[in-house]
């Protein structure tokens, strides 16, 4: 496997606001394996919240910005989410299909972009870390890493290497949790039966952490286990892997 | 039956959701179809290919579908049949209740037609002083309950045996020996069936592909009563959307293999007719006359569209099954007669959105359809077009437009976004109490129904990044 020195984290907007510290794991694995990582600083947001919701020209706004930003170096992009992987691997050619300037830029930077368990696994070719953990774990296959990218082993190898982590089965493991972006606001009842549905499964399956590789599902999950009362947390399989600060 | 009450969206959703007895029969009904779909796929060595290969008929057949109607018409009428081409679903109603009328039809029996159900067939030959029965079992508890189908192929997946059984009691006057069992129920509707089917002068059948080729109609039920509609009254009329051809007899081979398969499991279905053409003079059974009305009502609007490759679809039902929306809210929250992810594309594609609004938004876009579709139907991006258009037409609540302009203006200026980042993370620390915020304001009230929303962190993954390139040596300075 050609050796990768160097790549580019694409943190996603909530990984930036909301779980901080996931990003940071990343950078933490990325380094330790001997990867140095960049953030470009003018990155936003890809741009999939308007484009789920039809609104394309704002999204293709925020994709060429996208791609500008990213095309500054010709190194690999690596995003912790499948669901943003997702818009710029797949959704940003169509998007930028008619741009005379953009539609070869999109399409380079696609072919560059890897979602962050699938770059550890595919591209690094390393499965065990050599982390210790404990606990009981179970896995939630997040719907566009899943269908989009198929992500399927890749997080489960990576957690099933960590020393003392017990990974068990999540009933319907690959059914979706009803976020959706808006349309938990949008259709926030369906959306929540949906979410019923799935916490009854994490309730049943005896598990203390969730693992999933789109903080966006362990916000949904999380935000209603709390609701609930329950102790099981939703981590990001990055948090489960994270060597820690060498200082 | 008349068309579904025009109640908005989510209050169909919302009495959907508050029925725990249909939520619960839903679960359990596609669970167990979705297991027969697995194991009828597995059996079928290289079902994979032979999903892409029906997908490649589908799409040449509608890549050709002129060139395909005109042979499949020449070949109906050589073997002695009538075509009918119509434009609309009235101009479809007025062909049947006018040659029922012609013929001093007053009988008759249908097999089961997600078509007929489209331009409310039974209605208008109701009125026109026609007795219609449905024969298909499903079809017939719908119409004996005066009710809706829920699905496109289970036709009652919203109701249990105790309903059906209440229902017989009411309607037919059965006694609980007669409703004791399903079987029981079954033998029942055989015996009330069997005279409606020899008393009948006009039997009415949907199809499930024609064939360009040979003028071949299939018909594929599991009951037997397509059989017994097509061939005992004197007049058959099949009604069929103008898509639903294939070339040939082998390609119909190829979409037969994923069809029963996707729907149901099973390796075909129980009776698989192929019919070309009335009785001929040597025959002993069979119609005098058999009557193709060819449907458009909107197809090949839809056929010029971006949403072109929902005509693919050869109704099997695996999107309905295996939708986690449709899982919970059933087939008549979507007011459709074509419900679930397709149901989602196709209804809006075919008569607009005016009525339609919400059905492209009632997905969270997971993709399972699309995984399941025997012909590999990408769903998902056809919602999203769908939505695309809405927004173009201006349907588009002006929270979610004006939220989303200013989102977009700020998200294109990295400093103005570091800035409402912080705004926003100081205002969920105002909302929250011990780290989580239990009611959001205003269009985002949605969430906090059923879910907490966590507070946003103090320093963001950026703050945190330049505070630790800042301090490692050769970092940037600050």
């Amino acid at each position: 496997m050609p050796r990768i020195a160097r790549v580019q984290l694409l943190v996603t907007c909530l990984v930036d606001r909301l779980f901080p510290e996931t990003g940071m794991a990343v950078v933490r694995i990325l380094e330790k394996l001997g990867v140095a990582v960049d953030c470009p600083a003018a990155q936003t947001c890809c741009g999939q919240p308007a484009f789920n919701a039809g609104f394309r020209d704002d999204a293709r706004a925020l994709a060429r910005h996208t791609v500008d930003v990213f095309s500054a170096s010709p190194a690999p992009v690596v995003i912790p989410s499948g669901s943003c992987g997702d818009m710029v691997i797949h959704q940003y050619a169509a998007l930028l299909a008619d741009d005379p300037v953009y539609a070869t830029r999109a399409r380079d930077l696609a072919a560059r972009t890897f979602e962050f368990t699938q770059f550890l696994v595919e591209q690094l070719g390393v499965t065990d870390l050599g982390r210790t953990g404990e606990g009981t774990v179970a896995y939630h296959a997040c719907c566009h890493g899943l269908r989009g990218l198929g992500i399927r082993d890749q997080p489960t190898t990576l957690i099933d290497h960590v020393d003392g982590l017990t990974r068990v089965p999540l009933p319907e493991h690959d059914v979706c949790c009803g976020f959706g972006g808006l349309f938990a606001v949008k259709m926030s009842d369906i959306s929540s039966a949906m979410l019923a549905r799935k916490l009854d499964c994490i309730e049943r399956c005896g598990a203390s952490t969730i693992a999933v590789t789109d903080v966006s599902c362990a916000m949904h999950m999380a935000g209603g286990l709390h609701r609930r009362g329950s102790p099981v947390t939703v981590r990001h399989v990055a948090d489960l892997l994270d060597p820690g600060d060498p200082s | 039956m008349t068309t579904p009450a025009p109640q908005p969206f989510h209050q169909r959703t919302e009495a959907a959701l508050a029925d725990a007895h249909l939520n619960q029969t839903l679960r359990r009904v596609t669970a167990r179809v979705l297991d027969s779909r697995t194991a009828g796929l597995e059996r079928l060595p290289a079902s994979d290919d032979w999903r892409d290969h029906a997908r490649r008929i589908r799409a040449h057949t509608l890549a050709h579908l002129d060139r395909y109607l005109d042979e499949f018409v020449t070949n109906v009428e050589a073997r002695g049949g009538h075509v009918h081409y119509a434009r609309t679903a009235e101009d479809a109603v007025t062909y049947v209740t006018d040659l029922a009328r012609a013929r001093g039809l007053t009988k008759a029996v249908k097999s089961k037609s997600m078509i007929s159900e489209e331009i409310h067939l039974n209605d208008h030959l109701e009125r026109a002083g026609l007795q219609v029965v449905e024969t298909d079992l499903g079809e017939w508890v719908v119409q004996l309950a005066q009710d809706h189908p829920s699905h496109v192929i289970m036709p009652i997946i919203h109701k249990s045996a105790s309903d059906v059984a209440d229902l017989f009691r009411r309607t037919l006057g059965a006694t609980d020996e007669e409703v004791a069992d399903v079987p029981a129920m079954t033998k029942l509707a055989r015996a009330r069936l069997r005279p409606e089917f020899l008393s009948a002068d006009l039997g009415i059948s949907g199809v499930n592909f024609g064939v360009a080729g040979t003028g071949t109609l299939c018909i594929c039920t599991n009951e037997g009563n397509g059989r017994l509609v097509t061939t005992l009254p004197r007049v058959h009329v099949a009604m069929m959307g103008i898509e639903r051809l294939v070339p040939d007899i082998p390609s119909l081979g190829t979409v037969l293999q994923v069809l029963a398969r996707s729907a149901t499991g099973q390796n075909l279905t129980v009776y698989t007719n192929l019919l070309t053409g009335p009785r001929r003079p040597d025959e002993f059974d069979g119609p005098e006359e058999l009557h193709v009305v060819l449907v458009d009502n909107g197809r090949s609007t839809v056929l010029g569209s971006t949403e072109a490759e929902i005509l693919y679809c050869i109704r099997c039902g695996a999107c309905l099954n295996v939708c986690p929306v449709y899982q919970q809210i059933g087939g008549h929250a979507y007011g459709s007669v074509y419900p679930g992810p397709v149901g989602a594309v196709l209804t809006p594609a075919l008569w607009g959105q005016d009525e339609w609004t919400d059905l492209p938004h009632a997905s969270s876009l997971c993709g399972a359809c699309r995984e399941v579709c025997p012909v590999r139907i990408d769903i998902p991006r056809m919602l999203l077009t769908l939505r695309a258009k809405g927004v173009d037409e201006g349907r588009a609540p002006s929270w979610i437009g004006q939220g989303l302009a200013m989102f977009r203006r700020v998200a294109a200026r990295p400093w103005l976004f570091g800035a409402a980042g912080r705004a926003a993370a100081f205002g969920t620390r105002l909302l929250a109490s011990r780290g989580w915020i239990r009611r959001l304001p205003g269009p985002l009230a949605g969430w906090t129904a059923s879910r907490d929303f966590p507070v946003m962190a103090g320093d963001s993954f950026q703050d945190r990044w330049k505070k630790r390139q800042t301090g490692k040596p050769g970092g940037p300075q600050s």
